[in-house]
């Protein structure tokens, strides 16, 4: 069966410096893949080379069978691989239900009452539907991501991807966003995860994909990943995760 | 001496205003024709094409090396001499002053929609928004409050600089001023005049420049 | 259509001396354009009870209006008064009028600009309101202010070009005399051209490099 995301030898290069090389990857309809990896080991860069927003220089990629490349109407394939950022990127200048809408009715030409309806029903699961005519500046960080989550997931995706949507915010609001994609999850949905956040991470994915200086250094299902890692390098990582967690009491002067 | 001034001016009032006129068609039209290429060379130089970005910049070299008052005499008298074709002063300097302006306000909104944060733009390209949807929806819309104080000082300059037209011949509101001065000798009071007249229409735009660049300068 | 290289050549010497005034105009109003903008800055900055609303009179005033307006105001009303100058003084009058309000806001910014973090942090360690000034605030403000100042500097050079029109002999008014002379129309254009590209698409290009250099140096924003 043909997986819906196929790397092949991927490569990419920034200038001279190598950021992903030979990267071979398959994704199969509805797996949850999240990739782990210290800083630089071009996770965010490989996710980005799944929409269109960064391109390779060497290997192949295919979405649906069809293959992906510096002439493919990345339009097209945008509507179908949805993305959420870091820093959630709402448009400030139109309210959350515009933002919402934006895509379906611009892009897709989709019937107003329609799009409204899908929009209003995903505001209503989130708990956010009172907040549709709020601008993104009035709302909190953890409901701006949501909020973001749901622009992507207006569009009708059969895939997201996450970039370290966590990461910027607030502790206290990590709890309702990692809710929403485990909700998604749960769904069906097939995505692809950058996290650090570990447990999560143990939660929610079929598979872990460990990264380090651009190639797939480990792969497993998270239960064997966490509790038996097989390779040095993602011991160490790992062990700088456990660390954190286990912070020795200091020494009393 | 104040009386007889002011008839003077009460006088050549009809003079006057039909040069005013002049002026201002010009300046209005410069700024018209300014600010739609000013809009339009700020997005070409933003797509970031090759093919696009180096005869732009050169454009913008262009304008910026050779002073407007140049441009004004190449354009008079070089255009007969290359195409045969003679354009009416009047149109000399509104295509140079449109051609001028668009360069000044296509600089600022070239930086206008660079100083956006660049998730923007992606977080637009993610949803499938094509370039013109990207610029007009999401783009244009938030450069619009860091553009419009620096623009309004472009309209400025253009006003002021359409007094260069007079040296080519435009019968502006200088040039009937000389005209009356010609005639009656009153150098003091049509100057004067000349000096309120352009103040009193630049004046008002680059207080308002300043109001919403405060108003609107948020971090 | 030719050329006539010969004439061009001809009238060299006379373009090279029209360069020189149009140098010499420029440095002069650059200068004192330069003066008239200290005097005025230590006026705001001292906030001089009668002295800083002319100040900022002076400037809305100047900055306003055309030099074309300045300069012929001065050249052929002031006359009618008795005041009665040549085109070359004329023209240094107008373009220090003229400059002097343009740099004044370059350097009323540039303090400004200083954050007020620097002020702050000179307050905490002790520093009085005029070691404050000599030690923090104006030497930032004068590196801050440095691009806008040259950029006004280059401004001021190209605006000559208006002071030709007061029979000043700098490169404009050189080749409208020429043109009128010898009608060689094409020939002192295109000297004119290539006479601006060399005086000013390199000082425009020199003005870039230094944005670009004090944008990594020590003030990040």
């Amino acid at each position: 069966m043909t997986a819906l995301i196929e790397l092949s030898s991927f490569s990419k290069r920034f200038g001279d410096t190598p950021v992903l090389n030979a990267v071979d990857l398959r994704v199969e309809r509805g797996e949850v893949v999240v990739i782990l990896g210290p800083s630089g080991c071009g996770k965010s860069t490989l996710l980005r080379c799944l929409n269109g927003l960064e391109t390779g220089h060497a290997g192949k990629l295919h979405f649906a069978g069809r293959e992906l490349n510096g002439k493919t109407d990345w339009r097209d394939v945008r509507q179908r691989i949805g993305m959420v950022f870091q820093s959630y990127h709402l448009f400030p200048h139109k309210t959350v239900l515009e933002n919402l809408l934006l895509g379906p009715l611009r892009v897709q030409k989709r019937s107003f009452g329609e799009a409204l309806a899908q929009a209003e029903a995903l505001l209503e699961r989130v708990g956010l539907l009172d907040k549709r005519d709020a601008y993104p500046r009035q709302l909190s960080g953890g409901q701006q991501q949501r909020i973001a989550i749901l622009r992507a997931l207006c569009m009708n995706p059969e895939v997201m991807l996450f970039d370290e949507v966590t990461a910027a915010l607030d502790p206290e609001m990590v709890k309702e966003v990692l809710e929403v994609i485990l909700d998604l999850a749960e769904g069906g949905m097939t995505m692809l995860i950058v996290t650090h956040e570990m447990a999560f991470a143990r939660a929610v994915a079929d598979r872990i994909l460990f990264m380090d200086g651009g190639v797939i250094a480990e792969q497993n299902d998270p239960e064997t990943f966490f509790s038996n890692p097989q390779t040095a390098r993602a011991q160490q990582f790992l062990e700088k995760f456990s660390y954190v967690e286990n912070m020795p009491k200091r020494k009393s002067p | 001496m104040a009386s007889s001034g002011l008839e003077l001016l009460w006088v050549s009032a009809p003079q006057l205003a039909r040069g005013a006129w002049q002026t201002l068609s010009i300046s209005a039209s410069s700024i018209a024709f300014a600010t739609l290429g000013g809009i339009a060379y700020g997005v070409l130089r933003q797509l970031g094409k090759r093919w696009l970005d180096v005869p732009l910049r050169i454009y913008l070299e262009l304008f910026r090396a050779i002073p407007v008052l140049v441009w004004l005499y190449l354009l008079f008298f070089g255009l007969p001499i290359f195409t045969g074709l003679s354009l009416p002063s009047f149109w000399c300097a509104v295509l140079v002053l449109s051609l001028w302006g668009a360069s000044e306000v296509g600089e600022v909104v070239r930086g206008g929609l660079q100083s956006l944060p660049r998730g923007q733009r992606e977080a637009g390209l993610a949803i499938g928004l094509s370039a013109p949807q990207l610029y007009g929806q999401v783009l244009l819309p938030q450069a619009l409050k860091r553009i419009t104080p620096p623009t309004i000082n472009v309209y400025t300059r253009i006003i002021k600089t359409s007094s260069l037209a007079v040296l080519i011949g435009v019968v502006e509101v200088i040039k009937v001023g000389q005209q009356i001065i010609e005639r009656t000798y009153e150098s003091l009071l049509i100057y004067g005049f000349l000096f309120l007249f352009f103040f009193l229409l630049c004046y008002p735009l680059s207080a308002a420049s300043r109001v919403l660049e405060r108003r609107w300068s948020h971090a | 259509m030719t050329f006539d290289w010969h004439f061009v050549l001809a009238t060299l010497p006379a373009f090279l001396k029209a360069v020189g005034v149009t140098l010499q105009v420029g440095a002069i109003a650059i200068a004192s354009s330069l003066l008239v903008a200290l005097v005025n800055s230590a006026i705001l900055v001292l906030r001089a009870p009668l002295l800083r609303p002319l100040v900022k009179g002076y400037v809305e005033l100047a900055r306003n209006t055309p030099l074309l307006i300045q300069l012929f105001f001065i050249y052929f009303a002031l006359p009618a008064a008795g005041i009665r100058l040549s085109g070359f003084a004329s023209a240094i009058i107008a373009m220090t009028f003229l400059g002097g309000a343009y740099l004044t806001e370059v350097l009323r910014a540039g303090v400004e600009a200083v954050p007020r973090a620097q002020i702050e942090s000179g307050l905490a360690i002790g520093l009085s309101r005029w070691q404050l000034l000599r030690h923090v605030i104006l030497p930032q403000a004068g590196i801050l202010s440095l691009p806008a100042l040259f950029a006004n500097f280059i401004f001021l050079l190209k605006e000559t070009t208006v002071v030709s029109a007061v029979a000043v002999p700098e490169i404009l008014y050189t080749t409208k005399s020429y043109i009128a002379l010898y009608y060689k129309t094409y020939e002192m254009l295109a000297v004119m051209t290539a006479l601006c590209v060399l005086l000013f698409l390199p000082l425009s290009l020199l003005l870039a490099r230094l944005e670009r250099r004090l944008q990594h140096g020590q003030f990040g924003a």
